[in-house]
This record gives structure tokens, C-alpha cells and sequence, in this order.
């Protein structure tokens, strides 16, 4: 996944610098068609599922073809279902998100940067870390309630840890001859963090974010599974209780689609300042 | 006028890198630092520019005592060392940040121009060669106008050609402002071409050893017998400085075979 997205960003910044024609042309046909040979296996496969359940070799009530499924998530989204679901999911990993990304950033941001701190402070979140996140459910709703605060922590802690880690170990691993350039030209310490360590830390703290987006939405699963009125986690629930498969896997897609659509906004987001990155990879 | 003052260095470990090493260099001198490995040349370089304090001793710039990196000193490294996320350009103006936006382009273009990439100034670091990139970083040394440049290893990294290129080149730039010029160095060549003065550093704990002057009209050829005659007398004094107990033989198989060991 992100090395899709990374070339995607190293193509958007070919425009320039083309020697022939040909080999834009070259380009732009391998544009189309690299995409077009991942889809041909799935494509094939729902193919080949609703041909057989077409034919009646299977009866496909528990899994059900493409076109049903496709029926559901147009009937989900006419009568607003899907949206609204969607759109309470997407509030709480936001929350979840915020909050975690701003701790963690904090945090990593310290124990990075000072060494004392690190040293009180990476050992209990190690340890912490250490327990699968899922594990604090229990405790959670004793503590917040089963409504939307627990469900938010739980995807904050989510996201903590791989930002947390992620940006401590980014600020660590900054090129110490380049901090020196800095000192050379007698940088104060607000301009050596603004102009030698954010740029230098940027690239790993955005796979950081992603990764933590990654698992928001793992988690907002996890805790929508574990009762919600609503959500698209809820979908699901209410397809497995009611027997409705085709609504759990619109649920599933829609799931994957606004995933994919988030990430792919951190990608956009972050692209105009890490556009330096890619210069050799685009060659 | 820049002078050093038995500066001496122990390093926390305990590592007696320099040992109170003095120097007088006059505005625009250029003084070329040599000698074997772990013979402080490079401490010393870092103590000039502020980055490593000395233990003892006092580094002087006008009167002032450099114990912090000074705006009037510059260092160019072993690498070129490049911010990557920077365009060519803003590299060269990086040590410009306070200087109002028109006078930095003007500076900065200027300096591009003087060292031969104007056309890479909205270049990226990564497209360059290395000899571009160590021109690069020479320009962005030069841009704040030292009055000391500090030049650590510059070409060690690079070809023979591009390395006596760059040399040549260098000697170019600094005829422009004459900046007073100390470049660590362990390529002999390279220290005649450039110095004024050669510093021979011997080790445990680095101190001077020998001072070889060079008294040769610029632009010097590499292959005259004048050239070739400081050549060994350098040669010789940095055969004596790693093997201490042969003073004073100086006949000229001894010295060849030095020059031999030496590298």
C-alpha cells in the first residue's frame, strides 16, 4: 500500500524534464495498464462467483454474488444508511485520531528529543505497549461508559503507539552532520527545530501517521463490534444477526473505501513537502 | 588575524587528542593542515570553528574568543552535507536567513553563478554529482562572507580531476575576497597547491611539528621541479613526525620510501 502510493506521488512529479515524447507516451500507457493488471484477478474471480451462482451450482445466500452485493450498497445508500453509518465511523476514528496523534506527538516529540525524558518515560510505554490494545476494552467501559468515550480511547491508544514510536525514533535517527551544519550557522534552537529537524523528520512521522490511521480503523472496527447503535461497525453486526451477508460486505467495502480515501489524503497532504524525497525514484 | 593559543583537547574518554597546539595566521593566509591519522588536525578544525570547545588554550579571532560557532568563521566538510529538502539555492542561502529576500537572491544567484551551477539553482541536492554538490557547499560557505573558511578534508571524497578542479577553483573564490583559508588536509599535492604554509601534525597528542613554507608564484605548476622539491621537504617532515626516533636522516631513498609507508 505505501509503495503504491509512493510511486504515485513520484509520478505525479514527472511532468518535468521529459527528454522524448515517446517516452511519455510510453509512461502514460503503463499508467493505464499497471493498475489494469491488479484488477484483472478480482475482477475475475466475481466473475467467476456469479456466473456459478447464476447457474445455479450454488445457491450464495451466505455468499452472495457481485451484483447482489452491489444491489445492497445501492439500496444502503438510497435510503441514507450507509452514509449516515459511515459518517459516525468516520467521527470517531477522527476523534480517536486527533487525540491520539496529538499525545503521541507530544510524547515522541520529547523522548526524542531529550534523552532524560526518554529514559523515564519509554520503558512504561514499551511495557505498555507490550499488551494488545484490545485487552483494555473491559477496563475502558468500566471507566467510560459503553457510549462514544470509550470507543474513542480505545482507538487513540491505537494510534498512539506507532506515531509515538515513529517520531522518537525519527528524531533520534536525524543526520547528526546535518544538525552541525546547523550549529555552524548558528542556528537557535527554535530554527534548528524548524528548519533542520521537522524537514528531516517529516518523511518517517507521515508513515507514522499512516500507520496509525491504519490502525484507527482496525480498532473503530473492534469497538463498533463490541456494541454500537450505530457506525458501519454496526452494519456489520446487523447483517450477521439478521443474515443479511450482502450488507456486512457492503459494509466491508465501504470500509475500505473510506480507509483508502483518508490515507490517501495524508499522502496529498504531506506530498508538497516531501516532493524531494522522490526526485531519484521518479528517474 | 586569527591565533591560537596552545589549545589543547581531552575528550571525555579521556582521548589527549590535541596538545596545546599554537598558530598565528595572518588575514588572507592560507595555511594547509597535514598529518597521519589521529594526529587532532581535525579536533583542531572543529575547536577553529566553535563546534568543539577547547580543554585548554584560547582560539582568538581579532581579540575575540571563539568558543561558539562565529558568523566571521566558516566550515566546509568532508561532504558536501546538503540539506536535501532544500533546493540547490536555498541551500546556498541558508546561513542568509536574516537578510532581506531581494539581497539574499542577489547573493546567492551571484554565488551559484561564481562557482559555475547557476543553472542548478531549482535543482534538488540528489541530481547533483559530487564534485556539484562540494561546489555547492563551498558556495554556501562563501555566501555569508567568512572572514575565516575552514575546510575540512573538502576533496577527499572526489576524483583526481574533479579534485584538482575543485582546487583550482577554490583558489579562484578566494581570490575574490581573500578570506584567510585553513584546510585539513592528508593530500600533499593538495596542501602545496593551495598553502601558503604547511602545518605538519604529528599524533598522541597532536601538536605541531613542523612548519614548511611555500614560496611559490600562483598559479603553481604541480609538475615543476620547485613544486616537487616542498613536496619532499613535506614528505620528509611527515616521515619524521610518524617515525620519531629517525631525526635528522634525510637523504632521498629514505624519503621516497617514507612517502611510500606514508600511504
Amino acid at each position: 500500500m505505501f509503495l503504491g502510493a509512493m510511486t504515485a506521488v513520484a509520478q505525479g512529479t514527472t511532468d518535468e524534464g521529459r527528454p522524448t515524447q515517446e517516452r511519455a507516451a510510453g509512461n502514460r500507457w503503463s499508467k493505464l495498464t499497471r493498475p489494469a493488471l491488479g484488477l484483472l484477478l478480482p475482477v475475475t474471480l466475481a466473475v467467476i462467483w456469479e456466473i456459478v451462482v447464476r447457474m445455479g451450482w450454488a445457491s450464495g445466500r451466505l455468499a452472495p454474488p457481485p451484483t447482489v452485493i452491489f444491489a445492497t450498497f445501492v439500496e444502503l445508500v438510497r435510503t441514507g444508511d450507509l452514509q449516515r453509518n459511515t459518517l459516525v465511523t468516520l467521527a470517531r476514528v477522527a476523534a480517536g485520531f486527533g487525540i491520539g496523534v496529538a499525545v503521541a506527538t507530544m510524547l515522541g516529540a520529547a523522548a526524542g528529543y531529550s534523552p532524560l525524558v526518554r529514559r523515564l518515560l519509554d520503558p512504561s510505554l514499551q511495557a505498555l505497549r507490550a499488551i494488545p490494545s484490545i485487552a483494555w476494552v473491559p477496563l475502558f467501559i468500566l471507566w467510560l461508559g459503553i457510549f462514544e468515550a470509550s470507543k474513542i480511547t480505545l482507538i487513540a491508544v491505537g494510534v498512539f503507539f506507532p506515531v509515538y514510536l515513529g517520531l522518537m525514533g525519527a528524531i533520534q535517527s536525524v543526520d547528526r552532520k546535518l544538525v552541525e551544519v546547523g550549529r555552524a550557522f548558528r542556528l537557535s534552537d527554535i530554527e534548528m527545530v524548524r528548519r533542520i529537524l521537522l524537514p528531516a523528520v517529516l518523511p518517517a512521522y507521515m508513515i507514522s501517521l499512516r500507520s496509525g490511521l491504519g490502525l484507527g480503523w482496525m480498532f473503530v472496527v473492534a469497538a463498533e463490534l463490541m456494541g454500537a447503535s450505530e457506525g458501519l461497525g454496526y452494519l456489520l453486526i446487523d447483517g450477521q444477526q439478521l443474515g443479511k451477508p450482502a450488507e456486512i460486505v457492503a459494509a466491508i467495502v465501504a470500509f475500505a473505501i473510506v480507509g483508502k480515501v483518508t490515507d490517501w489524503l495524508i499522502v496529498l497532504a504531506a506530498a508538497p513537502f516531501l516532493r524531494w524525497e522522490d526526485v531519484v525514484r521518479s528517474e | 588575524m586569527l591565533i591560537l593559543d596552545r589549545v589543547s583537547k581531552t575528550y571525555p574518554n579521556g582521548v589527549h587528542a590535541l596538545g596545546g597546539v599554537s598558530l598565528d595566521v595572518k588575514l588572507g593566509e592560507i595555511v594547509a593542515v597535514i598529518g597521519g591519522s589521529g594526529c587532532g588536525k581535525s579536533t583542531l578544525l572543529r575547536a577553529i570553528g566553535g563546534l568543539d570547545a577547547p580543554s585548554e588554550g584560547a582560539i582568538l579571532l581579532d581579540g575575540e574568543q571563539i568558543l561558539a560557532p562565529h558568523e566571521k568563521i566558516g566550515i566546509i566538510f568532508q561532504e558536501p552535507r546538503l540539506l536535501p529538502w532544500l533546493k540547490v539555492a536555498d541551500n546556498v542561502g541558508f546561513g542568509l536567513g536574516d537578510r532581506p529576500k531581494a539581497e539574499r537572491a542577489a547573493r546567492v544567484a551571484d554565488a551559484l553563478k561564481r562557482v559555475g551551477l547557476a543553472d542548478k539553482a531549482a535543482v534538488w541536492p540528489r541530481e547533483l554529482s559530487g564534485g556539484q554538490a562540494q561546489r555547492v557547499a563551498i558556495a554556501r560557505a562563501l555566501v555569508p562572507r567568512p572572514q575565516v573558511l575552514l575546510l575540512d578534508e573538502p576533496f577527499s571524497a572526489l576524483d583526481a580531476f574533479t579534485r584538482a578542479d575543485l582546487q583550482d577553483h577554490l583558489l579562484d573564490l578566494w581570490a575574490d575576497a581573500k578570506p584567510t583559508l585553513i584546510l585539513v588536509t592528508h593530500d600533499v599535492d593538495e596542501a602545496i597547491v593551495l598553502a601558503d604554509r604547511v602545518m605538519v601534525m604529528c599524533p598522541r597528542p597532536g601538536r605541531t611539528f613542523d612548519e614548511i613554507g611555500v614560496d611559490l608564484p600562483r598559479p603553481r605548476d604541480r609538475q615543476s621541479a620547485a613544486f616537487d622539491f616542498v613536496k619532499r621537504c613535506v614528505l620528509a617532515a611527515l616521515d619524521r613526525s610518524l617515525n620519531r626516533a629517525v631525526t635528522g636522516a634525510q637523504d632521498e631513498p629514505k624519503v621516497e620510501a617514507g612517502a611510500a609507508l606514508w600511504w
